[in-house]
């Protein structure tokens, strides 16, 4: 009896010990968005040049939604450069990357877009709503459309020259929607 | 006669169009049902901090849409709802009572009845140990006699 006793308490703690382990082991920031393989959310917005930015009106086309803010340092410095690239390499191909900052103050994000010469069409999200139809919760966070306007890709923190280009490949890869 | 009856039917028109606007007018929402909703959603840029008690940008957007949602008829739970799609579960700072979540709600039960038991038992052994010492010892009384002749002569 004695024996078995000595041996319960550390049985015991076994499972929690394993959940711990399962639980300090996973990342607080990986959380998998719903959205993925859903038709992604319409929006309306209004760039920084004054023109119409939706969704809707670019269906057929693989869509690069990028989350950024110009505080967002460093990520969102890194990332810049890197979609501007890629913009200019795959606009002709049938992908169109949008800029949507979010928190922020139009003067810093007008400077954030000239400094870095970004040519894709950005629009600020004033109230919010785009971000949170987006489960947005950080920044930055980028979102891969494909062509059937759905959510395939979401991908958080700077978005690499590598990542830019094989997510997209395999979704021009795809048929066109009919 | 007939200008009369113009002006009548204007009138009509007149207060039939203002009802039917104010009844599509939203409707008016209690600051509490938008604390009480905001109380239950995580602040997606804060750490442990619920949406109504965030002083972030992020949350004060966030209660904005609460209200226009809840102003546009949406029930509380509907509102909840919409911000579980788009963020899922771990937006809810309680985590909703089935499943595999029900692990959080039963487990700490669950250690506490362990944790009563374990003292119980551990009581009951510690009470029985001290009884079995208390226990009188037999004594020679031809012994107790010549320690007490000794402690007399006080040697």
């Amino acid at each position: 009896m004695k024996r078995l006793w000595r041996w319960l308490i550390p049985l015991a703690a076994l499972p929690v010990l394993v959940l711990l382990a399962y639980g300090f082991r996973m990342s607080p920031r990986d959380i998998p968005s719903p959205l993925l393989q859903k038709p992604a959310p319409s929006f309306g917005l209004t760039t920084l040049d004054g023109a119409a930015l939706a969704l809707a009106a670019h269906r057929g086309k693989v869509v690069v939604l990028n989350f950024w803010a110009s505080w967002c340092y460093p990520g969102c410095y890194e990332e810049a450069p890197v979609l501007e690239k890629n913009w200019r390499a795959y606009r002709e191909r049938g992908v169109i990357v949008m800029g949507v900052a979010i928190q922020d103050k139009r003067e810093a994000v007008e400077k954030f877009v000239k400094d870095f010469g970004l040519t894709f069409p950005n629009a600020q999200d004033l109230t919010g709503t785009v971000s949170v139809d987006y489960g947005v919760y950080g920044v930055p966070e980028t979102f891969f459309v494909d062509r059937q306007g759905r959510i395939r890709v979401k991908h958080v923190s700077a978005v690499t020259d590598e990542l830019f280009r094989d997510t997209v490949e395999r979704l021009l890869a795809e048929p066109e929607p009919r | 006669m007939r200008g009369a009856r113009a002006r009548l039917l204007v009138a009509a028109a007149l207060v039939a169009a203002a009802l039917t606007s104010a009844s599509a007018q939203s409707k008016t929402v209690s600051e509490e049902t938008v604390h009480e909703v905001a109380g239950r959603l995580r602040c997606v840029v804060c750490q442990n901090l619920s949406v109504a008690d965030s002083p972030s940008e992020m949350a004060g957007q966030m209660r904005a849409i609460i209200r226009e949602r809840l102003a546009a008829g949406e029930s509380p739970d509907e509102v909840q709802r919409y911000f579980v799609q788009r963020y899922g579960e771990w937006i809810l700072l309680s985590p909703p009572r089935r499943g595999f979540n029900l692990l959080v709600w039963l487990l700490p039960l669950v250690f506490v009845i362990a944790g009563f038991a374990v003292v119980a038992i551990l009581v009951r052994q510690w009470t029985r140990r001290r009884r079995g010492v208390a226990e009188p010892v037999a004594v020679d009384p031809a012994m107790s006699e010549r320690i007490r002749r000794e402690v007399e002569r006080g040697s």
